[in-house]
């Protein structure tokens, strides 16, 4: 198991230096770092001092990948792919536009994502497989076909219409909940209410219908048939037998998430105006701060790998019959 | 002059194929079987029927021109500037009413003020706050406060009836032929569709084609002189921004599609056949680009996207290019982020068909990889390409609003649902409320997902070998059998 693990971390190693060389070629090949500070300093009048100065401070005025000034080790470690690529590996991210660290940002804002999103996530589960498993109950019946209607309906609508529509109705019609705005300590609960309840609505339809459809097809297999050949009662297979069954697609889909709720959601906070790393991300797209957009990169897919590595973990918990080498 | 944008070109060639796909589809029975599943369903086919209202409103706006210049007076045009910078549809020759009956402002559907009041200065010379009378809308009422309403209602009946005769018209064209293909009176060909006794779910169809035309025949019949959505912040007509829409929206659920097809198809099926050193690497691929959360890695490719494109400025004769240059690498970019599913896709089922008979025989035949990817693994590998693509399309859609209310997706000056969104948000905090512009681009694109969601359904219900032939028993049944 452990021998297993550190085997899958050092396979994690390669896709983060492809990830890495990926965002290096995006960031600073494409286009070089004078295109970038011509767009940032505006586009017609500037002056190549201006970009000069601009690149100096933050360090882009550096070859690439090979300086032929620099003594020794410098020729590797005095260049741009060096000190805003590689430094990304032992987790440090250098400085945003504004000239604050981003390091430390990033561990402020995780509070109130995870705050939004591990709600989300667990009421989400939780609502989702019940409606599934009271469809597959009522299958083939009108409330099933109705469900499903009615999941259709709900996935065709935009995550914005949810936002937009319940903000408006909930904060500014009936004045339940501040409209936007963010808190410390238990005070939060006022601000994220309204947020939690959104996108759980807004993710039921898919993923109620998806698990549905798990469940039906766990109903169809013959050990199902067994197991009421015996007599158990309807509910009795649905969660004793079709539930446990059904973990291993549940949790291939549910599992690679779980670390990827620190990154917060980038809509939600950002109409709620609650400062986690979703709103980050944003302010930092809108603002084309790209030393921000680079890191939440990386940090995004070490947590999808992470998410990875638990799902295969996650499988030997709820089957038996999986064992990893 | 007419002119093709790129998107336009790859909308045409998305047709062609379409078309010799119908054509190639149509001589073969086993192929065919599948595809008279898929128009057995009858929420297939009404959503279909409702996709190709939103298709003919896209390919009308996919056909585009500059207007000629009004030569100005002792001012000698030559035969290249002779053209306006301005580029327009079909769509917008159809509906120029709508583009060009801009109003100042906000007003509300059907209205015949401006929805803010200004200061006028009256005949005697007083000022007043009055909510002054719209340019457009409503402008023939002489009194609009007593004619309005009767107006309004007498348009409205009038597209009504236009309606339900363009509409009897075409079902009794559609009963007709029926009739005649089966050789049966047109009474007994009308009850036959009508009970839903044939194959094909004509009786979907024909009531889809009626309830679409009793909602468009006083649309139209009110679009003339009223702005039947309201007008937006700047005064643009929200019907008119809604139908412009729709291209764009179709363009990013197809084009996107169409643009990872390639490489989708090609790696996943290399992958799972060749194996060894070609499938590492492609796996190494799609794993590296999968473990990029999708809207960063399109936030990354897009910002530099518009470094590119802002740095050459000579690229692009006009705005309309240039707006249509960053929706293709748009459409480009989502399809980089979004091929890698139906790889994986591919590859594992590749992998299923490569030891079965039919695939060991060719290779004992001596058939070379390549012939055998292509005729063999190919064909068989098919339904989960349509059905990716078909299931990809209303994602798709969905994403285009967010992307652009995130700011990474169209340009500011396509018109899209999303631009719609984001320049809308904001009006629901105004007092009083503003919802129609909001409304209308919330429902249309309700709309267009919910049909292609039914659509992409009943084709996966027709195609997927999964699901061939498995009956769900209710569970009152189940436990008495």
């Amino acid at each position: 198991m452990i021998a297993y693990i550190i085997r899958r971390l050092l396979y994690a190693i390669p896709i983060l230096v492809g990830v890495n060389l990926l965002t290096f070629a995006l960031f600073f090949v494409v286009n070089t770092p004078d295109d970038m500070a011509r767009m940032q300093l505006g586009i017609k009048r500037v002056t190549p001092e201006a970009i000069q100065k601009w690149k100096v401070e933050r360090g882009y005025d550096k070859p690439l990948v090979y300086n032929t000034g620099a003594e020794g080790v410098g020729k590797i470690t005095r260049t741009i792919f060096y000190e805003k690529s590689v430094k990304l590996f032992v987790l440090d991210f250098g400085r945003a536009d504004d000239g604050r660290d981003i390091g430390h940002e990033i561990r402020t804002r995780m509070g109130p994502s995870l705050a939004i999103a591990v709600p989300v996530f667990l009421l989400g589960l939780f609502v989702t497989v019940t409606f599934a498993l009271l469809l597959a109950f009522f299958r083939a019946t009108y409330l099933d076909f109705w469900g499903v209607v009615a999941c259709v309906a709900l996935m065709s609508i935009s995550s914005l219409f949810y936002i937009i529509g319940g903000q408006y109705l909930v904060s500014k019609v009936w004045h339940l909940v501040p409209i936007s705005g963010y808190a410390g300590g238990l005070d939060a609960a006022r601000f994220l209410i309204l947020p939690v309840m959104i996108s759980m609505v807004a993710g039921i339809g898919s993923s109620t219908r998806w698990y549905r459809t798990i469940f039906l097809e766990e109903i169809g297999k013959d050990y199902v048939r067994t197991a009421r050949a015996k007599g158990l009662s309807e509910l009795a297979v649905l969660f004793h037998h079709v539930l446990k069954n059904a973990m291993i697609p549940i949790l291939t889909g549910v599992v690679v998430v779980i670390p990827l709720l620190f990154m917060g959601s980038l809509l939600v906070e950002s109409f709620f105006g609650i400062p986690g790393l979703g709103s980050y991300t944003i302010d930092a797209i809108n603002a084309q701060d790209f030393a921000v957009v680079r890191s939440m990169v990386f940090i995004g897919s070490v947590l999808y790998i992470i998410g990875l590595l638990l799902t295969d973990l996650s499988y030997t918990l709820v089957d038996p019959r999986v064992r990893l080498q | 002059m007419s002119i093709i944008l790129w998107t336009d070109a790859l909308v045409f060639v998305l047709i062609a194929c379409a078309l010799a796909a119908a054509r190639y589809v149509s001589r073969r029975e086993y192929l065919l079987s599948s595809w008279r599943r898929v128009g057995e369903s009858r929420a297939g086919m009404a959503a279909l029927t409702v996709l190709s209202a939103f298709i003919l409103v896209g390919l009308l706006d996919s056909l585009h021109y500059r207007p000629r210049l009004e030569a100005v007076a002792g001012k000698s045009t030559n035969a290249a500037n002779g053209y306006s910078t301005e580029v327009r549809s079909a769509l917008d020759m159809l509906l120029m009413p709508l583009k060009s009956g801009t109003e100042k402002t906000y007003s509300a559907p059907l209205a015949t003020h401006l929805y803010a009041r200004e200061t006028v200065e009256l005949p005697d010379g007083t000022q007043a706050r009055v909510f002054p009378r719209l340019k457009h809308g409503g402008a023939h009422l002489k009194a609009p406060a007593e004619d309005w309403l009767r107006d309004v209602v007498a348009k409205t009946l009038l597209g009504l009836a236009l309606a339900v005769l363009a509409g009897l018209t075409f079902t009794g064209i559609a009963v007709q032929a029926a009739a005649r293909h089966w050789n049966v009176p047109w009474r007994t060909a009308r009850g036959r569709i009508w009970r839903g006794e044939t194959r094909f779910a004509w009786n979907a169809v024909l009531v889809t084609t009626a309830a679409l035309l009793l909602i468009a025949g006083p649309v139209v019949a009110l679009a003339g002189s009223y702005h039947v959505f309201g007008t937006d912040k700047v005064g643009q007509d929200v019907l008119y921004l809604t139908l412009k829409s729709i291209r764009t929206g179709l363009v990013i659920g197809t084009i996107t599609t169409l643009a990872m097809l390639p490489f989708a198809v090609a790696l996943g099926i290399a992958a799972g056949y060749l194996g060894g050193w070609v499938d590492d690497v492609i796996q190494y691929l799609y794993t590296t680009l999968n473990s990029i959360p999708g809207v960063l890695l399109i936030a990354a490719a897009v910002l530099m996207m518009q470094v590119v494109i802002d740095t050459h400025p000579d690229w692009f004769a006009t705005a309309a290019q240039r707006a249509d240059a960053r929706l293709l690498a748009l459409c480009l970019i989502l399809g980089v982020t979004s091929w890698t599913g139906l790889c994986r896709l591919l590859r594992a089922e590749t992998l299923k068909l490569r030891e079965l008979e039919y695939v060991q025989a060719a290779q004992a035949f001596g058939a070379s990889a390549a012939r055998i990817m292509g005729r063999h693994i190919l064909p068989n590998v098919m339904h989960i390409v349509l059905i990716s693509v078909v299931m990809d399309f209303s994602g798709l859609v969905l994403a285009e609003a967010v992307l652009s209310y995130i700011g990474i997706g169209v340009d500011p000056s396509t018109i899209s649902f999303g631009t719609m969104i984001n320049t809308a948000r904001l009006e629901l905090a105004r007092e009083p409320v503003v919802w129609w512009s909001l409304v209308a681009a919330f429902v249309f694109m309700f709309i267009l997902v919910l049909a292609a969601n039914l659509f992409s359904d009943a084709v996966r219900d027709a195609f997927d070998p999964r699901l061939a032939g498995r009956q769900v028993v209710p569970a009152t049944q189940g436990q008495a059998t």
